[in-house]
């Protein structure tokens, strides 16, 4: 575990703008996300909130700014001569191995195209921890069957996949994402599909691996649709307006339902209590 | 998942198919063969001396020599070459349907080949234009597929299917205005006919060099057959990694084209069956066993469908296209048909 970074943040911004053709994500944004923080990424359908995910994850370019991911400068301002090449961001194979190992990426849509076994694709996690010529070890093994235990698929490991309901598919796409061991979770929707009390199982699951042990080296950022889920799994949490501008920090200060109100244009009311408040649409 | 041991046995196991199916190969025809003559053939004087052998140059030997072994290991690099790139192409496009010939590479072979033989040129260069020809349509197909730098899937299969049309009408053009005496030869071109193999070497050396290349990114397609953005995400270099084997698949397959015509449906089918079988096994989509697996098992299929193609009406001799074709569709469809059940 010598290459894990400790203490460090884990994303550093500065001057950050994100865009989509003429469209701004976030403009400027200054933000910091530092291991045992867990944040949720809250806005409409369609300000960018994946393509900001994206782009923090090193998969696409920013316009302009400076973004520092586990250790690894993906852009460096302006951010255009990082150079890029067919529209990916290109940075040093050892940046590339660097990223692969420490920041993990939960996409929204998983394909599976050729049939294969639920083992085989959770195993596929383990890919950038192996040499070009190694094959999984019994070790890779043992980590992939605890990953599928912990997101609910003990005696699945044979299922094809393609006869995968569609939260099953998703529990998948999670074991194989704690398969790869990063420090860094990404989570583009992690409760699409999912039934209630596996919502609440994988939001645990994910607290638990940003917290004790791994509040040292570990941190998450969520694209989440539910308000309380967010204030009552993230700390933090970061809110894109559409037009570029954003606000970041304490959940308690950010996520009020005034700002809800204006961020999903929509009036929202706010119930419970310190601990455990929920926003319902009026 | 298999691992390194267990794919290593499958693997022996399918080189024990392929020195059978050349023993099949070789010692079957018209002119009838001892495993003595085989064995002085293949390894020479010395060994049948220590058998006990009368040391004597029979025409058998001679025809195995001369005739057989050449066309087999022709046949067997072609079926090994249409396979692997059938195999990437699949990866590539995503699509286990996909097979080499959907990018038009065949059909500009076929243009090249054809424009030669109407020049009445002599064999070697209707090989060389074969190839000029599928090199000019992969680079056409990739250029276009590529204008704007993002190449998509849609896009590359979109660019692949018109090419092969275009080229699909100028050969219809070419054989319509052919003169009487070439077109049973531009036929058998078209069809695929491992009679015209005159020299198997390129076609062994570009399958060796090309597992060679496709094997250390073995584990890379396997990510890559899953998505360019999981790839991308666990560290694959997406672009390149594709780049590669559009090339490495359009190269086999030109090589293949070049040295026997376009044979159908064995870059379909073996890929397609052989990831069947490993399935049945338990080993599902890996392409580090994948790979080698569909190169020998296609080689191996050639080379029993052209044994049985020139002895099946002999002397007459089929071209082993149309027989690879006569038993790969109903093939294709029993599995197609067993899938949706499954």
């Amino acid at each position: 575990m010598h290459d894990i970074v400790r203490m460090a943040p884990l994303i550093f911004t500065r001057d950050l703008s994100v865009r989509i053709g003429s469209h701004d994500v976030c403009r400027a944004l200054n933000w910091q996300v530092n291991p045992g923080e867990r944040w949720a990424i809250l806005g409409k359908n369609g300000v960018g909130k994946s393509t900001l995910l994206k782009t923090l994850a090193g998969l696409r370019l920013a316009e302009t700014g400076e973004l520092i991911v586990c250790g690894a400068p993906i852009a460096v301002p302006p951010a255009r001569t990082v150079g890029s090449t067919l529209g990916v961001p290109t940075f040093s194979r050892e940046s590339q191995r660097t990223l692969a190992k420490r920041r993990g990426y939960l996409t929204q849509h998983h394909s599976d195209p050729f049939p294969s076994t639920v083992m085989e694709t959770a195993l596929i996690g383990r890919h950038p921890h192996l040499g070009r010529w190694d094959w999984e070890s019994t070790a890779d093994h043992e980590i992939t069957r605890a990953a599928l235990a912990e997101a609910d698929l003990v005696g699945f490991a044979e299922r094809e996949v393609q006869t995968l309901s569609g939260g099953e598919r998703q529990r998948l796409a999670v074991a194989q994402l704690l398969t790869q061991q990063p420090q860094l979770f990404l989570l583009d929707e992690p409760l699409t599909h999912l039934d209630l009390s596996h919502q609440v199982a994988i939001m645990e699951l994910f607290k638990r691996k940003t917290q004790g042990e791994f509040s040292m080296t570990s941190a998450l950022v969520a694209v989440l649709h539910d308000p309380g889920f967010a204030v009552r799994y993230c700390e933090h949490a970061l809110l894109l307006f559409g037009n570029g501008e954003w606000l970041a920090g304490p959940a308690r200060n950010i996520i009020t339902a005034e700002n809800l109100t204006r961020l999903y244009g929509h009036p929202l009311r706010e119930i419970g209590s310190d601990n455990d408040r929920w926003f319902i649409p009026c | 998942m298999p691992s390194r041991r267990r794919a290593l046995t499958v693997l022996a196991l399918l080189l024990a198919l392929v020195v059978a199916s050349f023993v099949v190969a070789l010692a079957t025809g018209s002119i009838p063969v001892t495993t003595h003559d085989l064995f002085t053939a293949l390894f020479g004087e010395m060994f049948s001396e220590k058998w006990g052998g009368m040391g004597e140059t029979s025409l058998a030997i001679e025809v195995v020599r001369g005739l057989r072994l050449p066309r087999a290991l022709g046949a067997f690099a072609c079926g090994g070459l249409l396979a692997l790139a059938g195999a990437l192409m699949q990866v590539l496009l995503r699509n286990p349907l996909a097979d080499p010939y959907v990018l038009g590479i065949s059909g500009g072979a076929a243009v090249g080949a054809l424009l030669a033989m109407l020049a009445g040129l002599a064999l070697w260069f209707i090989d060389l234009a074969a190839f000029i020809g599928a090199f000019a349509a992969m680079l056409i197909v990739f250029g276009l597929a590529h204008g704007d730098s993002s190449w998509t899937r849609t896009r590359l299969l979109l660019t692949g299917v018109i090419v092969a049309a275009g080229c699909g009408a100028a050969v219809a053009l070419m054989l319509s205005i052919a003169p009487e005496a070439q077109l049973r030869g531009m036929l058998f071109w078209l069809m695929g006919d491992a009679g015209q193999i005159s020299e198997p070497r390129p076609a062994l050396v570009v399958l060796a060099a090309g597992l060679a290349l496709a094997l250390p990114f073995a584990r890379e397609l396997n990510l890559l057959a899953r998505g360019d953005v999981l790839a991308q995400t666990l560290g694959v270099s997406v672009n390149h990694v594709k780049r590669g084997v559009y090339f490495l698949a359009a190269l086999a397959t030109a090589t293949a084209v070049t040295t026997a015509g376009s044979i159908g449906f064995i870059g379909l089918i073996v890929p397609h069956l052989t990831r069947l079988g490993l399935m049945k096994l338990g080993w599902g989509n890996d392409q580090r066993l994948l790979l080698p697996a569909a190169a020998l098992v296609g080689g191996s299929l050639l080379l029993l469908a052209d044994t049985l193609a020139r002895t099946v009406v002999a002397p007459q001799q089929l071209p082993v296209g149309v027989l690879t074709a006569l038993i790969g569709v109903p093939a294709f469809l029993f599995l197609l048909g067993r899938e949706k059940h499954a």
